[in-house]
């Protein structure tokens, strides 16, 4: 079957097995492995992309149903040569170590800085809950909480951060 | 890597045409929403439909108060159930059962109308479904009929929706000094429960003019505990009461002992659980909550 979906602001038509799943066909047809394949069980949460900028595990969302949306990867976030303050909080906080969690890890928080622009600032708890749903098998969360509360606050600083 | 079985995907314009697609297709043909249930299932090949009839193009997700009923479309996603604010107001159960429904990753892709046709034994929606009394409408080629939650559950992941049929909208009830709190127990954020236990009280006048209480993951599908509902009708709420009716329906849920606990912990947990669910939905109904 034809699918025709945008993928970081492009958009892309491919033909596909129905059974395709989303992670697959971003890392394998587009060739875009900055999105990770973990647990294939839609727990660890390293395949989180986001769809009309919600964040969705990809390995379980087939390539046909994300037909017609806006996916946007780890890929998009950096603009020119400059880092998203999500992951330049994550360079200054030491919020990763293998890293392979952290390319999901950067795109829910990516969405959660998004959804609440200009409101209230953030809880650490808010954070937290916000990851709830992905595994850092380094166990580093507290450095990850760190580096979202850090892009949080750029943010929020009256020369935002972006 | 887990893949599943070949299939054809079809994608619905409409109830009517997800309806005649599902009657064209055949039993072997499953309707997918948010597919947080389905495709896990497909890549364990624990099923394997010829063809998929996707909905989430259908006009499905909302929240509406429609007299005294608030009607909740299949499509709607658990997200929306637990951010929406006149159903917080309403039904408080429903955001507190969310904020434990696997996690807000999932939230954002799985449905209400997915959850229940699920019918997981251990899983929250159809538990809080049936102690607010919800109705829900199934649509096939012949029209829609209205089936209580009571009637809906037919086995371990069986359900009321016949082949060729398909669920549309839950309609719950709005009646006066209602109160209502779900309870759950989990090993870790997104794991099954243990237990949980959904309680709604009715009270009119000082007595229990209605009652509610249903479990998840203590049975073969979810527990409605009906004689535990009867010994707390027309009775005065009392921390007395409640302890009674909890240990009714602890009585008669039938847990299985596996990796999650023995038999006798979650039992205990449904008295417990059944216990604090009924002593917050009364402090709800009786506007005492702290």
């Amino acid at each position: 079957m034809q699918v025709t979906l945008t993928v970081n602001g492009d958009e892309v038509t491919s033909e596909i097995e129905p059974r395709l799943l989303l992670v697959h066909f971003l890392r394998d047809t587009l060739g875009l492995t900055g999105t990770h394949w973990g647990c294939d069980t839609s727990n660890c949460g390293a395949c989180v992309v986001l769809m009309d900028g919600e964040p969705v595990k990809s390995c379980t969302v087939l390539a046909a149903m994300a037909g017609g949306h806006e996916v946007r990867t780890i890929e998009s976030v950096e603009r020119g040569d400059v880092l998203d303050p999500v992951q330049q909080g994550f360079m200054e906080e030491h919020g990763l170590q293998c890293g392979f969690c952290t390319p999901g890890m950067i795109m829910t928080a990516r969405a959660l800085l998004d959804r609440r622009a200009g409101g209230e600032p953030l809880t650490d708890a808010e954070i937290r809950e916000a990851i709830s749903g992905q595994i850092c098998r380094c166990t580093g969360y507290t450095n990850i909480v760190k580096a979202i509360r850090w892009a949080a606050d750029q943010e929020a600083a009256p020369t935002g951060g972006r | 890597m887990q893949v599943p079985a070949p299939f054809e995907y079809e994608r619905a314009t409409s109830v009517d045409d997800a309806v005649a697609l599902l009657e064209r297709l055949g039993p072997e043909a499953r309707i997918i929403a948010g597919g947080h249930s389905l495709l896990p299932m497909m890549k364990l090949r624990l099923a394997a439909p010829e063809h998929l009839i996707d909905i989430n193009d259908l006009d499905l997700a909302y929240i509406r108060q429609n007299g005294a009923e608030i009607r909740i479309g299949a499509m709607t996603r658990h997200r929306e159930l637990l951010e929406s604010e006149p159903l917080a107001g309403l039904l408080p159960i429903f955001a507190e059962a969310e904020r434990m429904v696997a996690d807000p990753v999932v939230r954002n892709r799985g449905t209400v109308g997915g959850s229940l046709c699920q019918a997981d034994p251990a899983e929250d929606l159809s538990a809080v479904c049936s102690a607010v009394k919800a109705r829900v409408v199934i649509r096939g080629a012949g029209g829609e009929r209205v089936v209580a939650m009571a009637d809906f559950h037919r086995g371990p992941y069986e359900t009321a929706v016949g082949d060729a049929e398909m669920l549309v909208e839950v309609r719950i009830p709005v009646r006066a000094g209602a109160g209502s709190a779900y309870e759950k127990v989990e090993r870790r954020a997104g794991d099954w429960a243990i237990a949980a236990s959904a309680a709604a009280l009715w009270v009119d006048g000082g007595t229990i003019a209605d009652a509610g209480v249903a479990l998840s993951a203590v049975g073969p599908t979810t527990v409605h505990a009906t004689r535990a509902e009867e010994a707390l009708r027309g009775q005065a709420p009392s921390e007395e009461l409640f302890a009674r009716a909890a240990g009714i329906a602890a009585e008669d849920c039938s847990p299985t002992a596996d990796q999650r606990g023995p038999v006798d912990y979650k039992r205990h947990l449904a008295r417990e659980l059944t216990h604090r669910a009924l002593r917050r939905a009364a402090a709800r109904a009786l506007h005492q909550e702290v």
